[in-house]
């Protein structure tokens, strides 16, 4: 039995370390310590350089001996964290002033993170609490080493502002100005989308329910449907902006076209998802179109509606997002984005960017578990 | 025979209706401002004469189809390709960079499907985020990509085309990790027992098996990269394409003109779903697929 089991992940990040520790200095600063050793002149890592390269290489080491999973991933976890928090921490006041080194010494930092992924993907736990736990870490660690990527590079290049700011400079703004972001949401989210995808989704469902109950209209309309679901709807907000004025109401007559198709299209293909024998059976009931409809169609339909309710809840941000580009008053997050744009303000620009990907999640989110509880007897809900 | 029946009639009977109902709400639109301006000018029309005058208004609230109608055949047939004023010429605009972005995109959505269908740890990371990534309105993001690209120097085809890339990667990434997820075991198995290699198991099965759903989701990308490119010509300030031509229709009221760009949108938007869908035809058929 061998007590190593070497991954290419943490060899590799060894190599990186030994060549960014070959390579010499970290930063500009460190070069021009070396070259007058008299002067004291500040560089980053100073008394941290040493660590860094200790910490990632002994991490790397110890995750080849065979080990529990679990402590394997403890220890590539533990590792690859502090070095990259060293680093990021360290380069505060230097930004600009990375030269290889730091860059190769994050690589091998993320290397070791990955390997630790790796680990967790590959660890099949026997309590279902754990397993569901594993589910969302492995890719909330996989979110993080975004961030650290993007504040590592944006800091250590010191990469213009208006370019691309840090996600640190975009969080501390989140926090600055919750009143104005709180003002947006209340204005975008709460009144054009809720208000439009009610009513869109209200009317598409209604209209599929005519179709089906009229075969010419649903032979009539469903064409059209699927074509006009091709088309960029998007367009119309220009012309809705012009009839319902600039507040939140033409923003909702936007968001109800763009989610009306879809409704329609997949309430009218979920009707027709009853077998013929259960159909078969509710007619030996005597039950007329009406009890068909709403104790078997409409329930077997349930997976089809809800997945034009997870369409249109992305269909509806976007809708409303862009239809304040055509003009607004001066509060919501489309309006935002622009002016904010316009004055360079670019981590505001982010931090509503960020706030509409969280409200955009959590909307999506909503919606899936209702649908979880509301068809809980299907097989992909069932079989999970 | 029978299409006419299912399908013909019934489609024409609805687009009449809706051409119907369309006048009906131009005139009622309309009327308001053409009572307007007739109290002012102390004409008092007939009924026609005012009916017809709400239709033939130069900036009307809602225009009647013969007028967008019209304005789309003007600007489209009778103008030099090469005017601005030319749809066409706006058309091939937003279509280049839509292209260009679906070109992109679906490259990108096919990399990452092949990497999450053998990388297990992309497949349990990356897979949350792609989905994710559909939550997130993409299109806030479209000025923010055409202003940061345009300080760096990057102007022109390029921003348009990355914002389109970006709404057009997904429906194929998602498409495709199906596709090549989808050869049962059965023929994995037998791919096994002729001691296929990896990539042997890749190019004769897995590729094969994802070309119907290649296709499919190519038909979404399309229409969202169009998308992607009319709204990513929105910020770039009016200077070309159907996105500039809806927002220069906004500014001035020229209601007409949004409608033929919307008009002219279409035309490219059905167009390039019915070119996919060919082209898909055609390569089943190449591959020796027989018509069910």
């Amino acid at each position: 039995m061998k007590a190593l089991k070497p991954s290419w992940q943490a060899v590799l990040a060894i190599v990186l370390c030994l060549v960014a520790a070959i390579w010499g200095a970290m930063s500009v600063p460190e070069v021009a310590a070396g070259t007058q050793p008299t002067a004291t002149i500040e560089y980053p890592y100073m008394g941290t350089k040493g660590l860094m390269y200790g910490i990632a290489i002994v991490a790397a080491v110890l995750s080849m001996f065979v080990l529990v999973p679990a402590l394997e991933a403890l220890i590539l976890f533990a590792g690859s964290t502090t070095v990259a928090l060293l680093l990021l921490h360290g380069i505060a006041g230097f930004e600009g002033t990375a030269r290889a080194p730091y860059y190769l010494l994050l690589a091998a930092a993320w290397l070791l993170g990955w390997r630790c992924v790796a680990v967790l993907s590959s660890m099949k736990p026997s309590s279902r609490g754990l397993a569901t736990a594993l589910k969302l870490a492995v890719p909330a660690l996989f979110g993080v080493w975004i961030l650290v990527w993007w504040e590592a590079v944006t800091r250590g290049a010191g990469i213009p502002f208006i370019l691309l700011p840090p996600p640190s400079s975009v969080g501390v703004r989140i926090v600055n100005s919750l009143p104005v972001l709180w003002a947006d949401v209340n204005q975008t989210i709460f009144h054009s989308v809720l208000i439009g995808y009610v009513l869109g989704c209200a009317s598409g469902f209604i209209a599929a329910i005519l179709a089906d109950r009229f075969v010419f209209l649903r032979r009539g309309l469903i064409p059209i449907g699927n074509m006009v679901s091709a088309l960029p709807i998007i367009g119309v907000a220009p012309i809705m902006v012009m009839w319902f004025g600039f507040d939140w109401h033409s923003k909702a007559a936007v968001v109800v076209i763009m989610t009306f198709f879809p409704m329609l299209v997949n309430t009218v293909a979920g009707l027709a998802a009853s077998g013929h024998m259960e159909r078969d059976l509710m007619r030996t009931y005597a039950s007329n179109y009406w009890q068909t409809l709403a104790k078997l169609r409409l329930p077997a339909a349930g997976p089809f509606i809800f997945n034009a309710l997870k369409i249109n809840s992305t269909l509806a941000l976007i809708g409303a997002i862009v239809a304040e580009f055509f003009g607004t008053p001066v509060v919501g997050m489309g309006f935002r984005i622009s002016t904010e744009v316009g004055r360079m303000n670019v981590d505001m620009v982010w931090a509503e960017i960020a706030v509409a990907a969280l409200a955009g999640s959590v909307f999506y989110g909503v919606v899936a578990l209702i649908e979880r509880a509301a068809t809980f007897w299907h097989p992909s809900v069932r079989g999970g | 025979m029978d299409t006419l029946r299912s399908k013909i009639i019934p489609v024409t009977t609805i687009l009449l209706i809706i051409v119907a109902i369309w006048y009906v709400g131009a005139v009622a639109m309309n009327a308001p401002f053409q009572r307007d301006m007739d109290s002012r000018n102390n004409a008092t029309p007939g009924t026609m004469e005012f009916i017809g005058k709400t239709l033939a208004q130069p900036k009307p609230t809602l225009p009647a189809p013969h007028q967008v109608a019209q304005n789309f055949f003007e600007n489209t047939f009778t103008r030099k390709i090469t005017s601005n004023r030319s749809l066409v010429y706006h058309a091939w605009v937003t279509l280049s960079s839509t292209l260009l972005g679906f070109a992109f995109g679906t490259v990108l959505g096919i990399v990452i499907a092949v990497g999450i269908v053998h990388v297990t740890t992309l497949d349990r990371s990356l897979m949350p985020w792609i989905i994710a990534s559909q939550t997130i309105p993409i299109l806030a993001i479209a000025p923010m990509v055409i202003v940061v690209l345009a300080a760096v120097g990057i102007t022109g085809l390029i921003p348009k085309a990355l914002i389109s890339t970006y709404l057009s990667f997904f429906p194929v990434a998602v498409g495709m990790v199906k596709g090549l997820r989808s050869p049962e075991l059965m023929h994995l198995d037998l791919m096994h027992t002729y001691n296929a290699s990896r990539s042997q198991t890749f190019w004769k099965l897995r590729v094969p098996a994802s070309v119907p759903f290649l296709f499919a989701s190519m038909k979404v990308a399309v229409a969202a990269s169009l998308v992607g490119a009319i709204v990513g010509e929105l910020p770039t300030g009016a200077v070309a394409g159907i996105g500039a031509k809806l927002l220069a229709g906004a500014y001035y009221s020229q209601t007409i003109d949004i409608w033929s760009a919307l008009v002219a949108g279409s035309v490219v938007a059905a167009l390039l779903v019915a070119l996919v869908g060919l082209a898909g035809r055609l390569v089943d058929r190449a591959m020796g697929g027989r018509p069910a």
